[in-house]
Order: C-alpha cells, then sequence, then structure tokens
C-alpha cells in the first residue's frame, strides 16, 4: 500500500511540470513563437549539431565499447572511468576542460589552429564537440553492458570460422547487439539534445551559429517567459517522440531476438 | 593427415594433461565423466586456449607448440569446430551461417552462397536455407551447424557433445543421420561425449579421459571388454575389481576376502577383474562342477531394469549379477537375503592394470 502511494507521488512528480507548462503554454501566440526566425534557427541547429554528435558517438563508441568489454590491457578500469567521467562531471566543468584542450590556447587548440586554422571554441563544430563529449559515455556504458551480457562464444565460433576478431565482432556481436545499439544511439542524442553547460562554455550562444534549443530556451526565460515555455514545449515533443520510438524498436528488436 | 598433440593446461582446479594422436581419417571418441576435461581439449586444438605446455601438430605444421613459442590463432587453423549449444549466428540466416567461415575467409560473396545452398542441399535442408536459426528443431540446427563448419573444408573437424542438446526421441536419429553425414567428410574428426552409444555408432577408437588424464584407449570392443577403472566399468555396465594375481593363479582382490580364478590365470601382479552382471548366476545352495568360484553372500538391493533385474550383492564378492525376471522369482530374492552367487573361471576377465 505505502508502495502503490510513493509511486503515486513519484508519477506525479514527473507528470506535474508537464502540465504546468501545457496550462501556462500560450496558445494564441505560439505560433508565432515556433515560427520566428530565431526559434527555427536554433531547432535547424539542435538537429543538426544531435545528429552529429550522435554519428560521432557511434563511431568512436562503438569500438571504444568492443576494447573495454573484449580486449583485456591493464588499467581498463581506469580507462572506463576516463572515458565515462563526462556523464557525472557538471557539464559546465567539461566545458572548461574542453577549452583548456582545444581552445585556441589550449594543449591540442593551438597546433589545431597554427597548423590547420582551425578553431573550435564559438563555432558549430564546438558545439558538436561539446555534445560528443556528454553524450558518447551514454551508448559506451549501454553497448559494453550487452557486449558482456551476449559473452565471446558466438565470437569464438566465428573465429573458429576464420573470422578475425574484429570481423566476428562487426558481422556477429554487434548484430545481435542492435537493440543495445539503437538504445545507446538513442540516449546520446537525447543528451547531446539537450546540452546545456558544456556546450555554452565551450561554444557560446551565437544565435544560427552556436546557439541551440536549449540555449536559446534559457535565454528566451530571461526575456519573455511565455517563449521559454513554448521552446520547453519543442524540446518536450520531440524527445518523447523519440522515446515512444524507441520503446517499438526496443521491443521489436528484442523479440526478434527471442523468436 | 594427421594430428600429433601433447595437451598440457591448469584450469582452476583440473590439470588437463595428456597425449592424443588421430589418424587420417580416424574418428575418435573422447570419452569422459563431466569435468574430466573435454571441452578443454576441443578449446586448446581449436585455438581458443592457449597451452601451458606441449604442443599441437598437424599434417606436420605445428598449431602451436610451447616450447618456441608458435601459436597459430583460431581463425588462421584448419580446424572446423560443432559446439554443443551449436552457436549458430542468430542475426544471420541458415544459409549465411553456413557461409560464414568462406566468406571470413576471403570467398566472394556469390561464390560463399553458391557452395553453401549447394552444401545445404546435400545435407537436406535447402528449404531452410533463407530462415533464421531460431526457426529451426534441435537436428536441423545441430545439421547446420555441421554444415557451417564444414563448409570450408577443415583438416580436423571437432564436435563437442553433439547430441546432448537434444531430446531423448530425436538423439537416435539424429545419430544416425550424424552418423551418415560424418562418413561423407574424409578428414580427422574428434567427437566428445559422455555417452558410449555415441561412441559406438560414431567412432573409430575411444579414448577415455578422467580428471584431466587418459586412463584407457582403444577400440570400443577392447574397452569395454577391459576397463581400467570404475568409471568405464559403470559406462559399460560391468563389475570391475583391482587385486594381485599370485605365482599360483589365484587373484585376491584388494581390501576384500575375494579370490578368483581364471581360466586363463595372468601373469603374477596387479590386475584388473571384469565380470559381466550377465557371468554371475545365483543359486538358493552351495553348487559343484566345472571350475568356479564360488561365494554366499547377500542380496542389498534389487532394481528391476526392462527384462532383465539388477542384483547388487554384499561383499564379498560385492558385485552386481544381472538375471531375468523369472529367475528371480524362482529365487524368490528379497533385499537383506543369503544366496549363493558363483561365477565360472572361463568368465573371468582378468589382465595387467
Amino acid at each position: 500500500m505505502l508502495g502503490l502511494v510513493l509511486a503515486t507521488v513519484a508519477v506525479a512528480f514527473f507528470t506535474l511540470p508537464l502540465v504546468g507548462l501545457l496550462v501556462r503554454t500560450p496558445w494564441s501566440s505560439a505560433w508565432r513563437l515556433l515560427t520566428d526566425e530565431t526559434t527555427l534557427q536554433a531547432v535547424r541547429l539542435s538537429l543538426i549539431c544531435s545528429l552529429w554528435a550522435t554519428g560521432l558517438s557511434v563511431v568512436f563508441g562503438v569500438p571504444l565499447a568492443w576494447v573495454l568489454a573484449r580486449v583485456p590491457f591493464p588499467g581498463r578500469n581506469v580507462v572506463r572511468s576516463l572515458c565515462t567521467l563526462s556523464m557525472v562531471l557538471p557539464p559546465v566543468v567539461g566545458g572548461v576542460a574542453l577549452f583548456a584542450a582545444l581552445g585556441r590556447r589550449g594543449l591540442l587548440g593551438h597546433y589545431l589552429f597554427d597548423w590547420f586554422g582551425i578553431r573550435l571554441p564559438f563555432s558549430m563544430a564546438g558545439v558538436v564537440v561539446a555534445q560528443t563529449f556528454v553524450a558518447m559515455p551514454f551508448l559506451v556504458i549501454t553497448l559494453e553492458a550487452a557486449l558482456r551480457q551476449l559473452g565471446e562464444r558466438h565470437e569464438e565460433a566465428a573465429r573458429t570460422l576464420g573470422a578475425g576478431s574484429w570481423y566476428a565482432f562487426r558481422r556477429v556481436t554487434l548484430p545481435m547487439a542492435r537493440p543495445a545499439l539503437i538504445a545507446g544511439a538513442v540516449l546520446s542524442w537525447a543528451r547531446a539534445l539537450g546540452e546545456f553547460g558544456a556546450t555554452i562554455t565551450f561554444a557560446g550562444n551565437f544565435p544560427g551559429r552556436t546557439q541551440t534549443l536549449p540555449l536559446a530556451t534559457y535565454l528566451a526565460l530571461e526575456r519573455d517567459p511565455s517563449e521559454a515555455i513554448v521552446l520547453s514545449l519543442v524540446l518536450i515533443g520531440v524527445s518523447f517522440v523519440v522515446l515512444l520510438a524507441m520503446r517499438d524498436r526496443w521491443l521489436d528488436a528484442a523479440v526478434g531476438r527471442r523468436v | 593427415m594427421t594430428l600429433e598433440a601433447t595437451l598440457v593446461v591448469q584450469i582452476g582446479e583440473l590439470l588437463l594433461d595428456m597425449e592424443l594422436a588421430i589418424a587420417p581419417g580416424e574418428v575418435v571418441a573422447l570419452l569422459g565423466p563431466n569435468g574430466a576435461g573435454k571441452t578443454t581439449v576441443l578449446r586448446t586444438l581449436a585455438g581458443l586456449l592457449a597451452l601451458d605446455d606441449g604442443r599441437i601438430v598437424l599434417d606436420g605444421q605445428p598449431l602451436e607448440d610451447v616450447a618456441d613459442g608458435a601459436w597459430v590463432p583460431p581463425e588462421r587453423r584448419s580446424v572446423g569446430v560443432v559446439f554443443q549449444d551449436y552457436l549458430l549466428f542468430p542475426t544471420l540466416t541458415v544459409v549465411e551461417n553456413v557461409a560464414f567461415g568462406l566468406r571470413a575467409r576471403g570467398t566472394g560473396r556469390r561464390e560463399a552462397r553458391a557452395r553453401a545452398t549447394a552444401l545445404l542441399d546435400q545435407f537436406g535442408l535447402a528449404a531452410y536455407a533463407g530462415r533464421k536459426p531460431s526457426a529451426l528443431s534441435g537436428g536441423q540446427a545441430q545439421r547446420v551447424a555441421l554444415a557451417r563448419a564444414l563448409a570450408f573444408q577443415p583438416r580436423l573437424l571437432l564436435l563437442d557433445e553433439p547430441l546432448a542438446a537434444l531430446d531423448a526421441g530425436t538423439r537416435t536419429e539424429v545419430r544416425r543421420d550424424l552418423r551418415e553425414l560424418l562418413a561423407g567428410f574424409d578428414g580427422m574428426r574428434l567427437l566428445v561425449t559422455h555417452d558410449p552409444l555415441d561412441a559406438h555408432a560414431l567412432a573409430d577408437r575411444v579414448v577415455v579421459l578422467e580428471a584431466g588424464t587418459v586412463v584407457q584407449s582403444g577400440t570400443l570392443g577392447h574397452v569395454t571388454a577391459h576397463p581400467r577403472s570404475p568409471y568405464v566399468a559403470r559406462l559399460v555396465g560391468t563389475n570391475l575389481l583391482s587385486g594381485v594375481a599370485g605365482a599360483d593363479g589365484v587373484i585376491s582382490v584388494s581390501g576384500s576376502a575375494v579370490r578368483f580364478t581364471a581360466a586363463d590365470a595372468p601373469q603374477p601382479g596387479p590386475v584388473h577383474v571384469a565380470v559381466h552382471p550377465q557371468a554371475v548366476a545365483l543359486h538358493r545352495d552351495a553348487q559343484t562342477g566345472s571350475p568356479r568360484n564360488d561365494w554366499l553372500t547377500r542380496v542389498t538391493e534389487l532394481d528391476e531394469h526392462g527384462d532383465r533385474v539388477r542384483v547388487t550383492l554384499a561383499d564379498p564378492p560385492g558385485m552386481v549379477a544381472e538375471i531375468t525376471p523369472g529367475a528371480q522369482a524362482e529365487l524368490t530374492l528379497a533385499a537383506g537375503q543369503p544366496v549363493w552367487a558363483t561365477v565360472k573361471a572361463t568368465e573371468v576377465e582378468a589382465y595387467p592394470a
């Protein structure tokens, strides 16, 4: 009985803010605010950057998860902790750290600038870097857990058939871990989409260049709370759709594996 | 085409230390109880487990030699494996599973597919080519696993308990199929099993492994007639006693008052004595006549097995007799009852331990 009450409180805790948003939404001016050029720019920028961040997370995160799950080497736990630290790090700290490393006078950043003229801070690429920095661990952790759970036996079978370990992973294990890969990618994408702290620290807040939806929302709150509410609704809507879609895909994939 | 291997590897409590040789075209069954190290043998041969000591030489090519550090990784050994639970790839279709080994070794997609399809046809699985492994029955999955392991024409085929995952009903049928399919492959085959029926149906020779060491090897007939360990004796259902043969040809069983006279008196020294349960006759009274061994003993247990009754006797002689239900009724046997047990000297198989 107590459990039921606590669970109800929890549900209310999550639903009430949404209801609050909906109630406070200025529906009459919502459409005008939504189609406002600054808003559209922010939406476009958010989608492009978060998809780039997700892509990069997959490209680098899959091999990383494989190495962490399959290749034994001394200090593996330390490497895992380092690679997932940004999950628990305050995002602002992440942004400052990125600045120290990739800023114009940063550890690697000044070479990037001197040799190639590349300047990451305050650019769209900077947004992608900041988002990838905080998003990739979600994919790595989800996939690594799935790989460990799947075990190595199918890979061993593949190796006796003549497959090198990476080929075996790519053709056998990764398809088997597809539900986890999708889930991890979606989590990464959601994290990238909502990224605020690291982005504003490392990439700044330039409309059309680095001002993503969360940044635009925060700024709007100071200027015009009703605009902030509309932008929040957009973010919530996108996240909710993704969450629903993921459940379906997740279920499909899980059922597909069992049949 | 030969395999010569000296395998030494420590896994937890178990120390595997054995020699294994397989002749061209030979089928060898590795027989042993659970935990004897059978699967470990397969894993070392396949390259999935490194040796602590020893070497593996296949057709003159060292696959592994601890002495000089030679090591061929599993993907470059010509060793096919049929795993106990098959380990078919669930996301690939049956034909993709069978073509996997060819594709992994660089055969083009189209040719690999054609060869896999031909093999599936030969295995009577053509209708299942486009299905996922999850849609197969146990017997079909096993055949796909075999086809997959054979598709790249390995020189050595390893089968780990190929029938263990099947229910008793299909096992007989699959065993027969497997026998035919294996006969069509002329490489060396090593079969791991704990079931002497599998060994009998599929293998030319058995190697019995217990606690990491080979206790016996030879044809199944020879092993059955001359068990050298309680495990083998139990496996083939015969009585095995250990003793010492004296100069007079009389064998005294260690730690027991049992004495044997064998028709063929063994050389003096430690011996094994095998007596088939059906050779142990039971009577109410003492018998006279041809050279025999007899003991007045007691029945400790009666166990009906279809048309046979297994009668466990107290020590001496501490053996199992197998009689017909008719004989049991005639003797009105019951647990605790005294009975005379006799074994003809000609039925006593004694051989050096």
